[in-house]
């Protein structure tokens, strides 16, 4: 479904992402984990097509990023890092808005919106502006945004930031359902919600893929068989070796 | 999905920002209030005894200098602060439709202020007999050259994410389209530059385009100069949108 090859971004003389390929298949949930500042967040939005990548190649159901953008958006719900909205308008609006750009009109949207509504749990807040609503609420609001056309690939960048922990547990629970009909790709610095999650687990340090691959066979590396140990074995010496030549 | 339902969408919802915040009735009054205080207190509307609009519209290059920066410096530079760009550019849309559709939608609003000054429309008719045909030809002019400083606007606003640097950029801008043309720096050019080259510094103005209005007549040249100048700026609007996502 996802097929990306080579890919490579550069901000001026820095490699934010350098080589990556990976390909992901429908039915699975791949967790992307990573130090901050490893290049997650530019990977997915080269694969959403924010970003045009430096060098490599990115298609989504078989339509290339860069040479047919339109056809391969329309497959992707994305969901940006930090849940952007339009500060002026209500839950109702927005999602409205966002509905139609997708290419929805009339009934079906209507249909779109309010099972995006209840799929989030945004009724008591559909007519309050975007600005009064709290860092949960808002980040649902956008999370509803990414499933309003129902996409057969999902980005979610840190969706489970700023949330409760009753929260945090619906949404990984959605992810797992999406996840069983759908591609979804999720970051995140938190090593349970992987295990909690994920089918298969990416991890990206320095804009490299350092580890591929599901989260037990990552587990079995370390001899206690702890997720942490292994993040840490992989991530932290180049880290360190990071910061002494710095 | 087709390119006017997507222009027509972010058009709906630029428009509707405007009178969701109290930044389109503060602009109305202000306009409003402005223009009334130019046209008859400042340009002697009465003591000049002519049945003619120009007291009113020869201050509109001057109170647009300020006023349509205040209306498009949000344009894009908001987007960049709250991150929405981002959303708004993996939608299934084109930039293009993005940026037409924005710059439509602040146009539309900037014609509804023109047309809430029809008071000195009635007021001009109800005491002589003016040339309707040259208010009408100045009304369109008013419009073109509105538009011309929002598309600077809205390319400045596309520079930064702070709405204070958009706003002075795009002044300095519409600040240099007038001064060109500006009859006391063409005098001050013609002293020490040949009269060709005065020309060519003035043609780049909308003070020479905007008076071909004013004095009714619709001259090709003049709607092809506001047309470009339009065109252009939305153009350096991609460019650099597109730029600032290359890294």
């Amino acid at each position: 479904m996802i097929n990306v090859e080579h890919l490579v971004k550069a901000f001026g003389p820095k490699l934010a992402v350098n080589d990556v390929s990976f390909s992901v298949e429908r039915g699975e949930v791949l967790g992307f984990l990573g130090p901050n500042g490893a290049g997650k967040s530019t990977t997915m939005r080269m694969i959403t097509g924010y970003y045009p990548p430096t060098s490599g190649r990115i298609t989504v159901g078989g339509h290339d990023m860069v040479e047919a953008p339109i056809a391969a958006k329309r497959l992707i719900g994305y969901l940006p890092e930090n849940a952007p909205g339009y500060a002026d308008m209500t839950v109702n609006g927005f999602l409205n808005f966002c509905a139609e750009l997708r290419g929805l009109q009339g009934d079906a949207r209507r249909r779109a919106v309010h099972h995006a509504v209840d799929l989030c749990f945004l009724e008591s807040v559909l007519y309050q502006s975007i600005d009064t609503l709290s860092k949960g609420y808002k980040h649902r609001t956008c999370l509803a945004q990414s499933l309003i056309h129902d996409p057969d690939v999902l980005i979610l960048d840190e969706p489970t930031d700023g949330l409760d922990p009753n929260q945090k547990h619906e949404v990984r629970g959605l992810i797992k359902r999406l996840g069983e009909s759908k591609v979804v790709i999720f970051s995140t610095h938190i090593l349970e919600e992987v295990e909690a999650a994920c089918s298969r687990v990416i991890i990206i340090d320095r804009g490299r893929i350092v580890a591929n691959g599901t989260p037990a066979e990552l587990k079995a590396r370390s001899p206690e068989g702890r997720l942490e140990d292994v993040f840490r074995a992989i991530t932290l010496p180049d880290t360190v070796k990071a910061e002494a030549h710095a | 999905m087709s390119t006017s339902t997507n222009i027509k969408t972010i058009m709906k919802r630029e428009l509707s920002g405007y009178f969701t915040s109290p930044i389109a009735y503060v602009f109305l009054v202000i306009f409003l209030l402005l223009t009334g205080f130019f046209t008859f207190t400042i340009g002697n509307f009465f003591e000049r005894g002519e049945a003619s609009l120009v007291s009113f519209f020869t201050w509109h290059p001057w109170l647009y200098l300020f006023l349509v920066p205040a209306v498009g410096m949000r344009l894009w530079s908001e987007e960049r602060r709250l991150g929405t760009m981002e959303l708004l550019l993996t939608m299934p849309i084109t930039s293009w439709q993005a940026i037409v559709g924005k710059f439509l939608a602040s146009w539309l609003f900037l014609a509804l202020a023109l047309a809430l000054t029809f008071p000195v429309v009635i007021t001009v008719n109800y005491f002589g007999a003016p040339d309707n045909g040259l208010i009408v030809a100045g009304y369109f002019g008013s419009l073109m050259l509105a538009g011309s400083y929002l598309a600077v606007s809205c390319m400045t606003s596309a520079l930064t994410r702070n709405q204070v640097i958009s706003f002075i950029l795009s002044v300095m801008i519409c600040l240099f389209l007038i001064l060109a043309g500006y009859t006391p720096v063409t005098e001050l050019l013609s002293r020490f530059a040949s009269p060709v080259v005065v020309d060519v510094v003035a043609a780049f103005s909308v003070m020479t385009h905007f008076e071909g209005f004013q004095r009714g007549v619709l001259d090709t040249r003049d709607v092809v100069f506001f047309v470009s100048v339009i065109g252009f700026m939305l153009f350096t609007t991609g460019v650099i949108i597109r730029n600032q996502r290359a890294g």
